[in-house]
């Protein structure tokens, strides 16, 4: 397998180097491995950090900055980051109104943010948590690690960074962010299976006629394995099993998401699917964000994420943002 | 088994538990390929990779802070894992090894009573943190079994066999934690990486023993 890297062990670290070279309104510490926006800490406002494994970009570096995240943590690719560097991202951002941990349901990324907290906490921090466990494709929540943070992770950083951009306080903030992941569902399809900087090729075998149903974003399994679909079956699938799970009384947020190499031109194919269904089952949509923003490396496929929203929710996700990944109104 | 086998040493020093550790980390190191090997079939191919880092950062760190205890050596072993590994490793074994060296406290010298005590509160507080249950496929699998051997009065070695008999003993478990959990029916068939370094690190305590 042929990658664009220098060696195997250095890829989390020389992609540092490039979001420092490439974008001047963020400090990263490349040995440490912190992206903050550079203004921070922003006086009176709380502050977001989140992290996870590395691959997943623009998830989450690439959302530090204005009406997004204060801080994020990359671990090594797949692997959660460890305390300190929560830790770290905590002290640089936190203005004294509070930080809030955004953090994906995988046992490592809970494991470790959970750590993080405590010591944040003895050194004088005020740290609340939100789990985000979006994705219908576990359905079985007693006998695995439960639903897995994917999509709706972009709905909870945008929109309670905005409300954070306001200036409401920890709770507020960290209410919202919980009735987003509280209102969002998300399923994914592989077509084709990751690689692994360190492995160097598949990390799982996906026979070449056939699609993964309910792919999480490392991969993981879903609800099962199908001869290949047209995008108007998988759109008829994927938004059945979310509207199944959490039928809207609102209009939706509608978040098309690449998995990493799904080109553009098939996404939009596939959104208009989506569309298509959710007119179909009589769902409003308010907004639609298409294009590769929760990822698996250079996994083939999509994912599907709905997010309901009432006028409050609205006007958050509108409000302006400024970030390496994600950007209007500013 | 280890009855008719002599018994642990009497009495483990700070030095034990530096050859210990400094042994884990070459089987880890030694067996890294193997680890991601394990971990590619129901993982996302890393435990080896993690595992090493980790171990080496804990070898570098006893050289150089010469811990005075064997709590203290156990306890730094473990906050270096918790800053180095990772994912969910790093916080599970960390904490075995942090929560056995506090349970240790700082006497100079220990009892091999005292060891297996203390590495049953790690093994303890490492199923609180991971929430598994004995036969979830996790590296408690491996553990559990070394520590009732040791606390029956057997040997490392005897430990050391329990840990692997354990770890191969997950092979056909279905995986009720982590990230192997989505697997589900598929995670049948494939051994624990988990487990399989927790008996690696078990086993090294037999090299420690002079």
């Amino acid at each position: 397998m042929k990658m664009l890297i220098n060696v195997a062990e250095s890829v989390v670290s020389d992609a540092l180097r490039g979001m420092a070279a490439s974008h001047p309104e963020l400090t990263v510490d490349v040995e440490n491995r912190v992206i903050v926006r550079k203004d921070a800490p922003v006086a009176g406002k709380v502050a977001l950090v989140s992290g996870g494994g590395s691959g997943h970009e623009p998830l989450h570096g690439g959302f530090v900055g204005r009406g997004m995240l204060d801080a994020a943590c990359p671990g090594e690719v797949f692997t959660s980051p460890v305390p300190d560097q929560m830790v770290r991202a905590a002290a640089a951002v936190d203005s004294g109104k509070g930080v809030l941990f955004i953090v994906k349901n995988y046992t490592g990324d809970v494991l470790n943010f959970d750590m993080a907290a405590e010591l944040a906490e003895d050194e004088g921090v005020q740290v609340a948590k939100v789990l985000v466990n979006d994705d219908v494709a576990v359905t079985d929540s007693l006998y695995t690690a439960g639903r897995r943070g994917t999509g709706a992770t972009l709905f909870v950083e945008k929109i309670a960074g905005a409300a954070a951009e306001e200036g409401m306080p920890l709770e507020r903030v960290e209410a919202i962010a919980r009735r987003v992941n509280e209102l969002s569902r998300s399923f994914g399809v592989a077509l084709t299976a990751c690689s692994t900087p360190a492995k160097g090729g598949p990390t799982f075998d996906l026979p070449a006629g056939e699609l993964e149903l309910g792919v999480g974003i490392h991969g993981e399994p879903g609800r099962e394995r199908r001869a290949m679909m047209t995008s108007r079956e998988i759109a008829d699938y994927a938004v059945h099993v979310v509207l199944e799970d959490l039928p809207p009384e609102n209009p939706v947020l509608v978040l098309v998401n690449g998995m990493g190499a799904t080109p553009q031109l098939e996404l939009y194919g596939f959104a208009a699917e989506v569309h298509r269904v959710l007119g179909e089952r009589r769902v409003a949509v308010a907004r639609t964000l298409v294009g590769n923003y929760v990822t698996s490396l250079d996994m083939a496929g999509a994912s599907v994420t709905l997010c309901q929203v009432d006028e409050e929710l609205l006007r958050l996700w509108d409000a302006p943002v400024r970030t390496a990944g994600l950007r209007w109104g500013c | 088994m280890s009855s008719s086998e002599p018994a642990v040493e009497h009495v483990l020093d700070t030095p034990f538990f530096h050859r210990w550790l400094t042994a884990a980390a070459a089987s880890v190191t030694r067996d890294a390929a193997r680890l991601t090997e394990l971990d590619s079939a129901i993982g996302d191919a890393d435990h080896g990779t993690n595992m090493q880092r980790g171990f080496a950062a804990v070898a570098e760190a006893l050289d150089k802070e010469r811990p005075g205890s064997p709590g203290a050596a156990l306890v730094l072993a473990g906050r270096q894992l918790i800053s180095k590994v990772g994912g969910a490793s790093g916080p599970l074994y960390g904490t075995l090894l942090r929560r056995a060296g506090k349970a240790l406290g700082d006497a100079e010298e220990i009892t091999p009573q005292q060891l297996t005590d203390a590495l049953r509160a790690g093994v303890d507080a490492v199923a609180q943190l991971g929430g598994a249950a004995p036969g979830d496929k996790t590296m408690l699998d491996a553990l559990l079994p070394a520590v009732d051997e040791l606390a029956g009065g057997g040997s490392f070695t005897a430990a050391a066999e329990a840990a692997e008999q354990g770890a191969l003993a997950t092979t056909p478990m279905l995986a009720r934690k982590g990230r192997a959990s989505y697997l589900g029916e598929r995670s049948i068939g494939h051994q624990d990486p988990g487990a399989a370094s927790s008996a690696l690190i078990v086993a090294a305590l037999t090299e420690a023993v002079r």
